[in-house]
């Protein structure tokens, strides 16, 4: 009696699985070709995303060439006591840190006030020719900026330095002496966003319900206090939350930009963590070393990146991604 | 009427403060240009402004002249147009499956996607993947490495599950394949967006320059890029070390160098026009929760 039971409730469960199966064969056999086109896909992110993540274990390692990533010994983290020791990394650290933070004082507000500037104009022809040109320099590569930057400012034969002479000022040294390079890093970087990254908050403008103005214009307010008090609190969430992904950003540097822009007699403020890594790495050819160095920036940079998507999410009703 | 008068002093402020902002945009480009069509003595006599000076094409035809200058620009065009078909047709292959909702597995291979960007191996492993693959000073380490950009996927993606899904279902119906569904219904409903991220990745190709510092050392695999920072710091160089009270020779004249950024700017930005239209509305896609 038992036996039987069981039995029957095997058989179940068996032609339950067989008919399981039987619809996956046919869901495969409908769909196959969306999983042919994933192959190719995939095998990108793996070989040339999942493979340098493995890679990474070199930072753990005592790596020579010829013995590979897999069999050179384990060194203990000597890798990372040897980083924590140097100077270099944390000059690379700090630097790393203030351009970002210079970039967040100067640039984040910037785009802001482009946007509402852009949403006041009531010539539409205006508007849109301004737009265009303002976006333009989003399209230039950061070398490109760079010898921009040496043209306009260089000290022998820089037009910015030709006004300032004129004007009966000591020429400025602004791409070889500290404090005026932090200043060229920063409007340059300005200048190349700005516009760009003011689109997304002309979106928040062009979304305000209308009516919102209409009801101030009724109640007598004038342009500058429907700014105030209607457009900048409707604006508001998305000023927070792309604030909030930014200083998330904080310890994320590229490589182009700090490249471009330095040169060998501001290395000790322009030297941040990617360049750094570069010059070790594939200068001095210290993989390990390099390796670490680029670790604990990921490590680093992925922690602030899901705190700050995580507040973002709580803080809008939906997050960025 | 005054505040008809406030309201038209307004609009004078903002339309001035707009125009210093366009003006600032323009007057780095407008003087190089500017330099690169004027001659030398007037350049170094500071005379030119955003307005050429004794105009002369002098320097292009310089540039012109020199092989590597020629043969770097049209690699780095031939680079930017492999690259970007071969993007869009990898970024297309992932998003269209992941947008369809009921794919078995999705959650797990958007997962496997979504974690390289937030992290990821960095500069050494990198190189040492291209190495190991036998790819330095190869035409396909400046292609393979940045075929599917995970932001660019995940707009396209969003873009199609937002199709109205009655469309491929009476195509399914008919037993037309996902294939003859994707070629003839979803893709060219997608054009704006599809131009949009081809202009991303074709600007981002273009412009792109650390990868060609790590793996190409063969000057006739140099793309544009790499070339410029060749002449324009290796100059720069010169001129500290001749402001350091060093002798300075072969300096580069000026509107030689000038010209070099205008090869290296005018072609990308010749694209840029004919995609404006589109980018805008890409750009919000993205904006908008994946």
């Amino acid at each position: 009696m038992i036996n039987t039971d069981i039995k029957t409730a095997a058989d179940v469960s068996s032609d339950v699985r067989t008919s399981k199966f039987h619809k996956f064969l046919t869901y495969l056999r409908h769909n196959y070709i969306l999983y042919l086109f994933l192959i190719l896909p995939l095998a990108y992110f793996i070989i040339f995303k999942y493979v340098p993540m493995y890679g990474v274990l070199i930072a753990f390692k005592d790596y020579n060439m010829f013995d590979g990533i897999w069999r050179s010994p384990w060194n203990n983290f000597a890798t990372f006591k040897e980083i924590f020791a140097m100077n270099e990394f944390y000059r690379a650290v700090r630097n790393t840190l203030i351009l970002n933070f210079l970039d967040l004082i100067a640039g984040f507000p910037a785009p802001i006030i482009l946007a509402i500037l852009l949403s006041e104009l009531r010539n539409q022809t205006y508007k849109k020719i301004s737009q265009t040109i303002l976006y333009l320099p989003h399209f230039l590569s950061w070398i490109v900026i760079g010898s921009l930057a040496i043209q306009l400012l260089s000290s022998q034969s820089g037009l910015v330095n030709a006004l300032i002479e004129n004007l009966g000022f000591q020429p400025i040294n602004f791409l070889t002496e500290k404090i005026p390079w932090y200043i060229t890093y920063t409007l340059f970087g300005v200048w190349q966003s700005a516009g760009w990254n003011a689109i997304i908050y002309l979106a928040a403008i062009a979304g305000i319900n209308p009516e919102l103005y209409e009801a101030a214009t009724v109640d007598g307010a004038g342009r500058l206090r429907k700014i105030w008090h209607i457009t900048l609190p409707c604006i508001k969430p998305t000023i927070i939350i792309l604030l909030i992904l930014n200083v998330g950003r904080i310890t994320q540097i590229g490589f182009d930009r700090p490249y471009a822009m330095g040169n060998h007699l501001v290395t000790d403020v322009s030297d941040v963590i990617s360049t750094f890594v570069y010059r070790v790495g594939l200068r001095s050819g210290r993989f390990s070393t390099a390796t670490a160095v680029g670790f604990f920036q990921s490590v680093v940079g992925m922690i602030f990146l899901l705190i700050a998507n995580y507040i973002a999410d709580k803080v809008g009703e939906q997050g960025i991604w | 009427m005054d505040t008809n008068l406030k309201s038209k002093i307004f609009d004078a402020v903002i339309s001035i403060l707009i125009f210093i902002a366009v003006l600032a945009c323009l007057i780095p480009m407008l003087h190089v240009a500017a330099i690169s069509l004027s001659s030398n003595a007037a350049i170094l006599s500071r005379k030119v402004f955003i307005w050429p000076v004794d105009l002369n094409i002098d320097a292009y035809r310089v540039v012109l002249s020199d092989r590597s200058m020629i043969g770097s620009l049209l690699f780095t065009v031939r680079l930017t147009i492999i690259h970007t078909i071969l993007c869009m047709i990898m970024t297309i292959l992932a998003a269209y499956p992941l947008s369809k909702r009921d794919l078995k597995g999705r959650n797990f291979f958007m997962l496997l996607i979504v974690i390289t960007m937030f992290f990821s191996g960095g500069m050494i492993p990198d190189y040492l993947l291209i190495k190991n693959l036998n790819l330095l000073n190869n035409f396909w380490a400046l292609v393979l490495p940045g075929l599917i950009s995970a932001f660019n996927m995940i707009v396209l993606r969003t873009f199609f599950s937002n199709l109205p899904d009655s469309l491929e279902e009476s195509a399914l119906i008919d037993g037309a394949s996902y294939l003859t569904i994707l070629v003839r219904i979803v893709l060219p409903l997608s054009l704006p967006v599809l131009a949009t991220l081809s202009l991303f990745y074709a600007v981002g190709r273009w412009n792109y320059f650390m990868d060609s510092l790590l793996y190409i050392t063969d000057s006739k695999l140099f793309p544009i890029q790499l070339k410029l920072y060749q002449i324009i710091y290796n100059n720069m160089q010169l001129e500290i070390s001749a402001a350091e009270g060093n002798i300075a020779s072969n300096l580069l004249p000026e509107s030689l160098k000038a010209a070099s950024v205008m090869f290296a700017t005018v072609p990308i930005l010749l694209v840029y026009p004919w995609l404006q239209k589109y980018f805008i509305s890409g750009i919000m896609i993205g904006a908008i929760k994946g």
